[in-house]
């Protein structure tokens, strides 16, 4: 195979695996904050004391947590179909990818969440800050740069299960790994999608300590 | 300005009940600092919480400035909660946010418009000696600048009340003093009201117009200091102003410890004592100390003699508004004072 007939493979391969990660990483970071902050707040103790509610939500992140990525890409394949119309393609592997990494993420925010000195939540009751705003301007803000090591976390996760949804119709990197590397034999290929992949982790990693140094002033 | 009655709280932790407050009455008054002292443990922190409700007593009534807080709502107890300020032992700073940001925070939440907030920080920054430090993180202040911001934040509500859990505690003496400095500055300057809890006898010997003693969720003395000081038997008068241990008394003599307090202090008690009944006024021991406001002494006395002229002697000293307490010899005499 010639460099001028891998380069638009490459070329393509790696937009889809950026793609299926962007989005899947966008949308993991909206609900995995989403569900860790509501980790958080209804345990008992918590600003907003549900048990009951607390004990489900966690068992539900248990569960998405304990599912292979594999297994899981194929039980929800029903659930893929109904919300995006398909379960090939770069969008429809989206969804196993955020249903997965939600759960993981969520985690991590509900142990950045907890690192949050309780001593400052409750001076910023005493100041009448309302759960709102404890929320979002205490528990939130102090937890930054623990929010945004574990989305770096997150997002390196999502490039290795975004390989795994490729080689089941989603493309990308892995699809591509799989198709020539492994089944044509196409040692170029195989070498060229690992330093894609390693270089794709690296940067992200990069990025994300860059970005949590800066949000720290500890 | 703050009232507590009947004050109750328990917590319940593995199946044990802890009695953490254990039916306190207490009065501040307008204007005052009101210590509460006690070992770690004694309820003192639980107390205080109950004042502005960051924990819900099990029974009693807490009016802070003519308003019962227990009767309002969510809204309206956070707006009372604006008014009254409070800084904490390990600071609860933002570490996240500046300085300046620390002490926007409860602006912010009371939705000052962002023009006002930012005259009013620079206003309290200077208040509180850090204009200059505005734009510095927690971690690159020391731990007494860090103790200023928290007041400088405590006050942007413009409280009347400010509750004080161990301010001055993981501080080291000099700056504690600096601290203590502050807060009698606010206290005398604003008219704020101050009601804190400390372990350390040094603070309500600086600052505190009254003081009280907490062990095991009860108030077992209070009042006043110059009450407290004169009183005879005061754990807290020992604490404040302790006298060394006395050794045995000599035969023939009555041994006795004469407190005097502000204006009392001034007048020369023991030589007047000496020419008017011609006594050998013997002094044992003693010092003259500052206790908050009040200059207070305290003086061992001997005096030689027949047992009954002591005691008319010691009689005397209580008509001139001495504190007499008899430490030796005269079973007659004890219970007397
Ligand atoms: N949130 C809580 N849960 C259970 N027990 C508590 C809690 N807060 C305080 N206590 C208990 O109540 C008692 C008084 O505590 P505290 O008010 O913190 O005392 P102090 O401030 O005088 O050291 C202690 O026995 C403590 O263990
Ligand atoms: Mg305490």
């Amino acid at each position: 195979m010639t460099w001028d007939e891998l380069a638009p493979l490459l070329r393509d391969a790696t937009l889809e695996t950026l793609q299926m990660t962007l989005w899947s990483a966008v949308l993991t970071a909206v609900g995995g904050l989403l569900l860790g902050v509501l980790l958080v707040l209804t345990e008992r103790g918590g600003l907003l004391p549900v048990p009951p509610l607390n004990k489900v939500l966690g068992a539900v992140v248990n569960v998405g947590r304990s599912l292979p990525f594999i297994i899981l890409m194929v039980a929800i394949l029903p659930m893929t179909r109904a919300i995006v119309g398909t379960t090939i393609g770069t969008t429809a592997a989206i969804v196993p990818l955020t249903v997965a990494a939600v759960p993981f993420y969520a985690r991590l925010v509900e142990t950045s969440l907890r690192e949050v000195d309780p001593g400052v939540i409750a001076a910023a009751r005493a100041m009448g800050a309302s759960r709102r705003q404890i929320v979002g301007k205490v528990l939130l803000r102090e937890a930054r740069p623990g929010l945004v090591a574990g989305l770096t976390i997150t997002v390196i996760a999502l490039v290795g299960y975004s390989a795994m949804a490729g080689a089941i119709g989603g493309g990308g990197l892995g699809d591509l790994a799989v198709r020539y590397g492994y089944q044509r034999f196409e040692t170029g290929v195989m070498v060229a999608t690992v330093v894609l992949l390693v270089g794709l982790v690296q940067l992200v990693q990069t990025l994300g300590d860059l970005v949590a140094r800066r949000l720290t002033h500890r | 300005m703050i009232q507590i009655e009947k004050l109750r709280k328990t917590y319940r932790a593995r199946g044990r009940t802890v009695t953490a407050v254990d039916g306190v009455d207490l009065r501040v008054r307008e204007g005052e600092i009101f210590g509460v002292l006690g070992r770690s443990g004694a309820g003192k922190s639980t107390l205080l919480r109950c004042v502005n409700l960051l924990e819900r007593p099990d029974s009693g009534r807490v009016v802070v400035d003519g308003r019962d807080l227990s009767t309002l709502s969510g809204a309206q107890l956070r707006a009372a909660r604006q008014r009254i300020g409070m800084i904490h032992q390990h600071f609860g700073l933002l570490s996240s946010r500046t300085v300046a940001g620390n002490v926007a925070f409860p602006l912010e939440v009371m939705g000052v418009p962002r023009r006002e907030r930012a005259r009013r920080v620079a206003e309290l920054l200077e208040l509180v000696g850090l204009a200059e430090h505005a734009g510095a993180y927690p971690a690159q202040i020391s731990g007494g600048q860090k103790q200023r911001v928290g007041i400088a934040r405590a006050l942007a509500g413009r409280p009347r009340v400010l509750l004080s859990d161990e301010a001055t505690s993981a501080l080291d003496p000099q700056t504690t003093g600096s601290i203590l400095e502050l807060l009698r500055g606010l206290n005398r300057e604003l008219g704020l009201t101050i009601l804190l809890i400390t372990h350390e006898m040094e603070v309500v010997k600086r600052i505190c117009d009254a003081a009280a003693i907490m062990r095991d969720g009860r108030l077992t003395e209070s009042g006043p200091l110059a009450e407290l000081l004169t009183r005879p038997g005061s754990e807290l008068a020992a604490g404040l102003f302790p006298l060394p241990e006395s050794g045995a008394v000599r035969p023939g003599t009555t041994v006795a410890d004469v407190t005097f307090v502000g204006e009392a202090a001034d007048r020369p008690f023991v030589s007047t004592l000496a020419r008017t009944y011609a006594v050998d006024v013997n002094i044992l021991g003693g010092a003259v100390e500052q206790v908050g406001d009040l200059r207070v002494g305290r003086l061992r006395i001997e005096l030689p003699g027949d047992p009954d002229a002591n005691a008319a002697q010691l009689a005397h000293l209580r008509e001139a508004g001495l504190t007499v307490e008899v430490h030796g010899r005269d079973t007659a005499l004890e219970g007397t004072s």
